[in-house]
């Protein structure tokens, strides 16, 4: 594409010698002509098909006018000659026939006496129109010659008078000899050739373009343009893009940012099933930590150390409980604590995050966090199955938040993003109470569709963190893809 | 379950109490707990007088109890039921766990030619293992199979009932007739035991003549000696009267309903009978509600919070936002990625997004390299996603290899910004070694009618100027210079040069010989060292036809963080 345009129109006005032949013929008077291109290329000993494209270009800048000569006649083959002169094959193989009498004659004997191809092509014919039959190995006439006509021969020779004309046999019959490949149609094309309203002896070619050259020269000004066609598409402009997908995190990365978000460093896929599921107070047998969800890591397999006192904490709220729980009851395993994998959700670094606000100098300190990064989950993937996904998540911890902030920092985000109308409905979540499941309203499909799911973390999880008693956090999650594929 | 619940809600119908029944004599189920502690240490049961079984019913039945072992029982490994004909059996039962091939057992039919068949322990796990009809029984066979006893349920004649957590007997078992119904939950957890039996017996003690009463089991633990270590009476059913403050839940969820209301909504949610109590403080106003077997998921008072939440309705909650003014920030690194997406864009790459998991293949032989450690996947999905890549490049090639029909002969460019995983059994985040870490890389390739090395080149050192890190001296003196580099703004104490790579280098074997380069930054950080950051050149044959690339082509890799 880029070749195209970047050769650019010839500079030169050079003459080519069949335009030459054209412009010097019509000279002669006002009203000269060439009759017709075929005739006159043979006359002039030129080639047609140069002296047509001559016309064309000529056409283009009205030095003549060209009006279409075009015909078609068909052609007769080889065989359809040999027929005009000799008959159809059915026709001499008929004939051989007869002469045989009423014993017939075997097929080698035939062929022997008439050729190989009329043979073939005249018995198939034979049987066809029912003329002949076989009878034991020999095959035998069943109409005399003075009972058929040869209306193949009759129908090439109608043509044939006619000079190939279409007209001169009916549609049906010349699909059957086109199918006998005994007639082959010819197209002609020529022009007859005259004076156009711009008709000059000699040619000079329209600068396509304005160049450096004419610019230096001064040429411009004299020079004529062709007209340009607006009627097409422009170049394409070329350059690099940016992924769809990255252009939408790009985006919701600034909404967050506007919103007074902090972005959390989620470069950290490799995560122990402590920080992923057991820091979130989700007890060591759910589901959702089967290999059928989760891709577990051979090697490195565990984890080699963790904070051990805030590993003790967590330890005894699954087993027993503690600020006002009653704990999950179940004796907790350090090898599964342990277990490393690739993380489900960047949930595994906000527990991190809030680990470090409850830890950090100064103590505790209202925040806002985001992120948005990969995800792994152990599915079969299909069309509208990834195992690897973008997750957004954004959270605020901060004193006696209640569910209505949640609500309200969720609509704020969702209405920036373009999704106005939201319901939520109540939702079961192992490390969220309450958990709410967002829907958003698609104008376009008409219908409530599930875009994201949200929720207070729960009390057994902050609190081993060190978080002071009526600090809650609030926290919302989607998947990057979703949005943007509804976008 | 649901229709109850709605009619509760819509006050048609009095919430359930469940009441255990006194009977003249209790049942027993006695545990040789030296024995079942080496496999499935625990046993609970209930009894169910009087059922009336419908073909609705008993299908429910059938279907609540394959329900539980899904989810709350994670495939039997932690609970199993089992549940039998009580008019078929004759108590005092034993809980006891023996040698596999000393088991003796009719089991509930499974497949067409074994009916009625006898079987040893060993025997029948071996043919459910095998036998095409047994599918469905075969995941739970590994639960036990390699255990030295397997746990049994007995009569009072000493006749198997069942093979926890695989298969009940034939002879105990329910059909549409059964009017009394045994139940039996085998566990290794017996918090989850209580929570399923309490849930079986809770969901279907409505269909027996006395609807919700069940009739309770004694359990008695006995030791090697045959003393009695422990003896519960089960179900649990366990009911719980729990305290949350009226002020609590109106902050938690954002409302302000009176203590009274609340009161109204918990009675409604089958919480009830609610109360009003006075807090340890004596000022504070207390919502007691009483939580039934049924509610295992109450741990805390958020969750009755929820529940009054859920009463209100969500979406007739007023929304706020919270009030604490906080300021944004991004990660460095996210915004030095950024912004060299947008400049390596505009210098006329196409961004790719590709998957972080791939083949040992791809990451390593097809690249000609030797095989080294890579974090690596123990339950790949399938081949492609053995390992996490520590390269960027198997993305790229894929990329080109699946763009075979595009035009190539203006020069094809890719890139991509994303992490590798290396393994590292030092790097610590939040006082967490996990044994690996993630590099941030940047990684391009041109692919056209010729390998491109100059372009690759370029992009190099416009990376670099971008980054503002100099050229060293000597690097940048055979180039004319134009005007733009009297501006240029570089750091510092940082500057850059690049090496032919020699041939004995790990990463040489991906590219050309002679066509390949290393990129070595100096830093305040590196000491005034000169310390590899990346490499680029054109790209070996091999490793074009490995990814059935059919142009020349060359790359670059660099790590950006040393860049921060």
């Amino acid at each position: 594409f880029f070749l195209l345009r970047s050769s650019t129109p010839r500079r030169q006005a050079t003459m080519s010698a069949e335009e030459a032949a054209i412009l010097t013929h019509l000279s002669s008077r006002p009203d000269a002509a060439i009759e017709d291109t075929l005739t006159w290329s043979d006359q002039s000993k030129l080639d047609h098909k140069a002296v047509v494209g001559a016309v064309k270009s000529l056409q283009a800048d009205a030095y003549v006018t060209a009006s279409d000569l075009t015909k078609s006649y068909f052609d007769l083959s080889a065989e359809a000659k040999d027929i005009l002169a000799n008959g159809s094959q059915e026709i001499i193989v008929l004939g051989a026939l007869c002469e045989a009498g009423e014993a017939g004659i075997s097929m080698p004997d035939l062929q022997a006496k008439v050729g190989k191809n009329v043979c073939k092509i005249g018995m198939g014919n034979c049987m066809k129109n029912k003329w002949a039959k076989k009878d034991g190995g020999n095959l035998v006439a069943t109409s005399s010659l003075a009972d058929v006509t040869d209306e193949v021969q009759a129908h090439l020779k109608a043509l044939a008078d006619a000079g190939g004309s279409e007209s001169a046999v009916d549609a049906k019959t010349v699909q059957a000899l086109k199918r006998r490949k005994l007639i082959n149609l010819v197209t002609l094309k020529s022009y007859k050739v005259g004076r156009g309203e711009s008709y000059a002896p000699v040619r000079k070619k329209k600068a396509a373009d304005l160049t450096k050259e004419m610019l230096d020269s001064g040429a411009w000004k004299t020079t004529e343009f062709k007209q340009y066609n607006f009627q097409t598409l422009g170049e394409k402009v070329g350059g690099g893009y940016l992924h769809p997908l990255l252009k939408v995190r790009a985006e919701f990365r600034n909404i967050l940012l506007e919103m007074g978000f902090h972005e959390m460093p989620t470069n950290k896929w490799v995560e122990s099933s402590f920080w992923n599921f057991d820091s979130l107070f989700q007890p060591q047998s759910h589901p959702a930590r089967d290999a059928h969800d989760t891709f577990f890591i051979k090697e490195p397999a565990q984890t080699v150390s963790l904070p051990e006192d805030y590993y003790d904490r967590v330890k005894t709220m699954h087993e027993v409980g503690g600020s006002g729980s009653i704990g999950y009851r179940y004796d907790f395993k350090r090898e599964e604590t342990l277990k490393n994998l690739l993380r489900t959700h960047t949930t595994a670094v906000s527990s991190q995050m809030l680990y470090k606000l409850a830890n950090q100098e100064g103590g505790f300190k209202p925040a806002r966090y985001f992120s948005i990064d990969r995800v792994f989950r152990n599915e079969t993937m299909d069309a509208t199955h990834l195992c690897e996904f973008h997750q957004v998540e954004g959270l605020v911890a901060d004193y006696d938040l209640s569910l209505g902030d949640l609500i309200g920092t969720i609509e704020t985000f969702f209405k920036k993003i373009g999704i106005e109308k939201l319901r939520f409905k109540p939702a079961f979540n192992p490390y969220t109470e309450p958990s709410m499941e967002i829907f958003g309203y698609h104008p376009d499909l008409k219908q409530w569709t599930e875009i994201g799911n949200s929720g207070m973390f729960r009390p057994e999880m902050l609190a081993p963190m060190g978080l002071p008693e009526n600090v809650r956090v609030i926290a919302w999650g989607l998947s990057l893809e979703r949005p943007t594929m509804i976008k | 379950g649901l229709s109850r619940s709605l009619k509760i809600f819509l006050g048609d119908m009095d919430a359930p109490v469940y009441q255990l029944t006194a009977p003249d004599k209790m049942e027993t189920m006695t545990v040789q707990q030296d024995a079942t502690s080496t496999v499935r240490p625990f046993v609970v049961c209930a009894i169910l007088r009087d059922v009336a079984f419908t073909p609705e019913r008993y299908a429910s039945f059938i279907d609540l109890q394959d329900q539980l072992h899904r989810n709350l029982c994670r495939q039997r490994t932690l609970v199993a039921i089992g549940t039998h004909d009580m008019d078929a059996v004759r108590g005092p039962f034993h809980y006891d766990a023996r040698c596999p091939d000393d088991i003796e057992f009719v089991p509930l039919k499974s497949s067409d030619d074994t009916a009625g068949q006898a079987f040893t322990g060993r025997t029948l796990l071996e043919h459910y293992e095998t036998h095409p009809d047994c599918k469905h029984l075969k995941p739970y066979v590994p639960i036990i199979k390699d255990s030295s006893l397997y746990p049994v349920v007995l009569d009072n004649e000493n006749v198997v009932l069942s093979l926890p957590p695989i298969i009940n007997g034939d002879r105990s078992k329910i059909t549409l007739d059964t009017k009394n119904v045994f139940i039996e939950c085998t566990a290794t957890d017996l918090t989850k035991a209580n929570i399923v039996l309490d849930t079986v017996v809770t969901m279907f003690s409505e269909y027996c003549s006395q609807p919700f009463h069940i009739e309770p089991v004694r359990v008695n633990y006995v030791d090697a000696a045959g003393t009695t270590t422990k003896s519960d009476v089960t179900p649990a059913l366990s009911t719980r009267r729990v305290q949350a403050g009226v002020d609590f839940i109106n902050s938690l969820i954002g409302i302000q309903e009176t203590a009274e209301r609340m009161v109204e909504l918990c009675n409604k949610i089958q919480l009830g009978p609610a109360t009003l109590e006075v807090g340890p403080d004596g000022r504070q106003q207390m919502l007691e509600v009483c939580v039934p077997p049924t509610r295992s998921d109450i741990l805390h008072p958020v969750d009755i919070a929820e529940d009054v939440g859920i009463a209100y309705g969500y979406n007739n909650i007023v929304k706020r936002v919270p009030h604490t003014n906080t300021v944004g920030g991004e990660q460095p690194l996210n915004k030095l990625g950024d912004l060299l997406r947008d400049e390596i864009g505009r210098a006329g790459y196409t961004e790719v997004l590709t998957h972080g998991l791939c083949s040992v293949r791809d990451n390593f032989t097809a690249l000609r390299k030797q095989i080294t450690a890579a974090v690596s996947l123990s339950n790949p999905a399938n081949v492609e996603y053995e390992v996490v890549r520590t390269t960027l490049l198997p993305g790229l090639l894929k990329t080109l290899q699946h763009n075979k029909s595009a035009s190539f002969t203006a020069g094809f460019k890719l890139f991509e910004i994303s992490d590798v995983v290396l393994p590292d059994d030092r790097h610590a985040i939040t006082g967490t070694v996990v044994g690996a870490r993630n590099e941030r890389r940047l990684c391009a390739v041109y692919a056209g009618p010729t390998s491109g090395f100059e372009v690759i080149h370029g992009l190099v050192d416009r990376v670099l100027t971008l980054t503002e890190v100099a050229p060293e001296e000597e690097y940048g003196s055979n180039s004319t210079k134009g005007d733009e580099e009297k501006f240029r703004v570089a750091r510092e104490g940082w500057c850059y040069t690049i090496r032919e790579l020699t041939a004995g280098d790990a990463d040489a074997g991906t590219y050309f010989p002679g066509r390949a380069a290393e990129i070595l930054l100096t830093s305040p950080s590196t000491g005034g060292e000169r310390v590899r950051i990346g490499t680029f050149g054109i790209l070996h044959p091999e490793v074009l036809s490995a990814f059935d690339v059919g142009y020349p082509a060359s790359c670059l890799e660099i790590n950006l963080e040393p860049l921060m």
